[in-house]
């Protein structure tokens, strides 16, 4: 580190001075685990293929109308994954699903983690009646078949991505919740939030300035290791036809293989792609969620 | 109800001079009362979910088809939609309450009577796969933690958490393609789905119906196993540093024999509590794997009632799979203290 410059020494520049370096120190132990960088490696690899689709593919690759090729052409040079049912190119397809199942993946995520964050920094804060009553909440969903569940929400409403992510999102929170819980509590019960709380600090100012940062790793470690779970309920929700039927997802791409009687006819090539680039994409987060988790927590020991 | 099942285990239990018979008794009462207050939180669930969401659902199942305005009416009164909102609750509750979750509109049929047809198959299919898992599970795990850090460990680990992320609905399709419709040298083996091939008695059934089984249950052991594995592993890995595993070299004892009669036991009830509350889990899996190998389950009706979609079977379904997964919980917590004595005093 260099030295830090004379003009920046208030309390903001001193924090933000401290977080560089542990983002430093975090990156510097992440790099010991070879798992959690290939996944890394495999992440940025379909994140770049998935942004760049437009440029690559193009989104008339998904279109019926035009397709290029004839009906469930095995694979060739021209299509080298061959085609679907209405002669579309799979390579095609299954790079742009990768958008659909990233980003849908990423926001059930993202919902389900701030969910299962606020539930937990809140029962962990006010306890009594409130935290006891919320927990409870928390330990039914927590037994509750979360596919069940989802799968019943998806039924009920329209057909459409934002439908899939919230049913994933409003049923998957609740094992974010008991670990934010438990690391809130922990950090409640350190005499500086007594401090804070003898200079004036309120109930926001402790659960925002205080609890929040501290609680902030796990909900980073618990948002990667979810996305993993979201983009294989994602998957499951378009293959029992409840995703959008408007776009191409790599669920989606499988129940259509399966409707075009793939199986039957033993069409691997139609039915094998989708499956790797779910499995690939679910494993790398998972890897970096791993390694993110025993960074932070070096006990658990996870690194195999 | 509540004294049946706890006199029994607590003469076995409550070693000498341990009055832990009214706290096992208390114990037992508080895990009873939460499970019934879960089931009514189901029931209210069940209920609010599929009445209030969607404006009409009559208009779900029917899905935009022409349907004439009495046809509608007609509908709308069977279902009870014309009553005012508490009336039709207090009317599904005690309707539920007494095992009637409503007739199905496809099948025509009282969904319980569709329910129990199918549980025997799903219980057969789940049951089989669910003993195998979690012994593959548990052996693997033992075995990995035992030799933390070797290669096989490595490759156990590997291997179980990529199975876990596969799709179980796609590993069961290209099990189909590989092993019944068969690839290149690989003839079908297998059926490519359903429970029987009709027309057999007596042994040659049951063989008939084994065969029928082998994919759906190899399915769901590959995507289930590798929880139980690394649960079993990290429990164990806790134990290994224990002074009395120490003891228990020190005095001379074969390293196998540490490892099945010291640490095993007690790592077990960490693994014991995930396998139950995993059971939602399992209760996914199944759907697919039903749905992929039309086993004529629980799963496959659940599929065949949500592409309709079938409201009240649907709904039937949400209330049973929910309910038996909060009953196999319940169990599992009357079941620890037998386990381990710690719990529930």
């Amino acid at each position: 580190m260099t030295a830090p410059p004379v003009a920046q020494t208030g309390p903001r520049a001193l924090a933000r001075q401290r977080r560089r370096r542990s983002a430093a120190r975090f990156w510097a132990r992440y790099r010991t685990h070879r798992a959690g960088l290939v996944g890394l490696a495999a992440l940025g690899l379909f994140a770049l293929v998935a942004l760049t689709a437009p440029l690559t593919v193009g989104s008339d690759v998904s279109s019926v109308t035009d397709a290029p090729g004839r009906p469930l052409e095995s694979p060739s040079a021209q299509f080298p994954l061959g085609t679907d049912q209405f002669g579309r190119n799979l390579l095609g397809l299954v790079i742009w699903g990768a958008r659909v199942s990233l980003l849908v993946g990423l926001l059930a995520a993202v919902l389900s983690v701030a969910i299962g964050a606020v539930v937990g920094i809140t029962a962990g804060h006010f306890r009594g009646a409130y935290g006891t009553v919320l927990m409870r909440v928390t330990d039914w969903f927590l037994v509750m078949p979360t596919l069940v569940l989802a799968i019943a929400l998806a039924t009920v409403m329209s057909r459409s991505l934002g439908t899939v992510i919230l049913a994933i999102g409003v049923t998957t929170w609740p094992t974010t919740a008991r670990l934010v819980r438990a690391q809130t509590l922990a950090v409640e019960s350190r005499p500086y939030i007594e401090r804070a709380r003898a200079l004036g600090g309120g109930h926001w100012h402790v659960m925002s300035r205080h609890v929040l940062p501290n609680v902030m790793p796990l909900v980073l470690a618990q948002t990667t290791l979810m996305v993993s779970s979201s983009i294989l309920a994602e998957a499951t929700l378009a293959f029992l036809g409840l995703g959008d039927p408007t776009v191409v997802s790599w669920g989606g791409l499988l129940q259509d293989a399966r409707e075009a009687g793939a199986v039957s006819a033993g069409d691997w090539w139609y039915l094998v792609p989708p499956g790797i680039a779910i499995a690939v994409v679910a494993l790398a987060f998972t890897l970096c969620g791993r390694a993110v988790e025993s960074v932070l927590n070096p006990r658990l020991g996870v690194a195999g | 109800m509540a004294s049946d099942v706890t006199s029994a285990p607590v003469e076995e239990t409550a070693g000498p001079g341990a009055g832990t018979r009214s706290g096992y008794v208390r114990y037992v009462g508080g895990k009873l009362g939460g499970a019934v207050v879960s089931l009514l939180a189901v029931l209210v669930t069940g209920f609010f979910l599929f009445r209030l969401i969607p404006g009409d659902p009559v208009k779900t199942m029917t899905g935009g088809r022409p349907i004439s305005t009495a046809q509608l009416a007609e509908y709308r009164r069977e279902f009870g939609l014309d009553l005012p909102l508490w009336e039709q609750f207090t009317d599904y509750c005690g309707k539920a309450l007494t095992g009637d979750l409503g007739t199905s509109y496809q099948f025509r049929a009282p969904v319980i009577d569709k329910i129990s047809e199918a549980l025997p198959n799903t219980l057969l299919l789940t049951g089989t796969a669910f003993v195998l898992y979690t012994a593959l599970g548990m052996f693997l795990g033992t075995r990995s933690a035992w030799r933390h850090g070797s290669l096989s460990d490595r490759l156990n680990t590997g291997l179980a958490l990529t199975l876990y992320s596969v799709p179980s609905f796609w590993l069961g399709l290209l099990l189909i393609i590989v092993f019944s419709v068969g690839v290149g040298p690989i003839p079908g083996l297998f059926p490519t789905g359903g429970m029987e091939s009709g027309g057999k008695e007596g042994f040659a059934y049951v063989l008939d119906v084994a065969h029928h089984l082998v994919l759906p249950v190899v399915t769901l052991v590959a995507v289930e196993y590798g929880q139980t594995l690394l649960v079993t592993r990290s429990a164990l890995l806790d134990e290994m540093g224990s002074d009395y595993l120490t003891t228990a070299r020190a005095k001379g004892l074969r390293d196998d024999l540490v490892r099945r009669r010291h640490a095993v036991p007690n790592a077990l009830l960490p693994t014991v509590t995930l396998v139950f509350v995993n059971l939602g889990r399992t209760v996914a899996g199944v759907i697919l794997v039903e749905t992929v190998f039309s086993w004529p389950g629980l799963g496959g009706l659940f599929y065949q009632a949500l592409s309709v979609p079938d409201l009240p079977l649907v709904q039937g379904l949400f209330l049973f799979f929910a309910a038996a997964v909060i009953v196999m919980n319940t169990l599992a917590d009357l079941v620890y203290p037998l386990l381990d004595p710690r719990v529930g005093r």
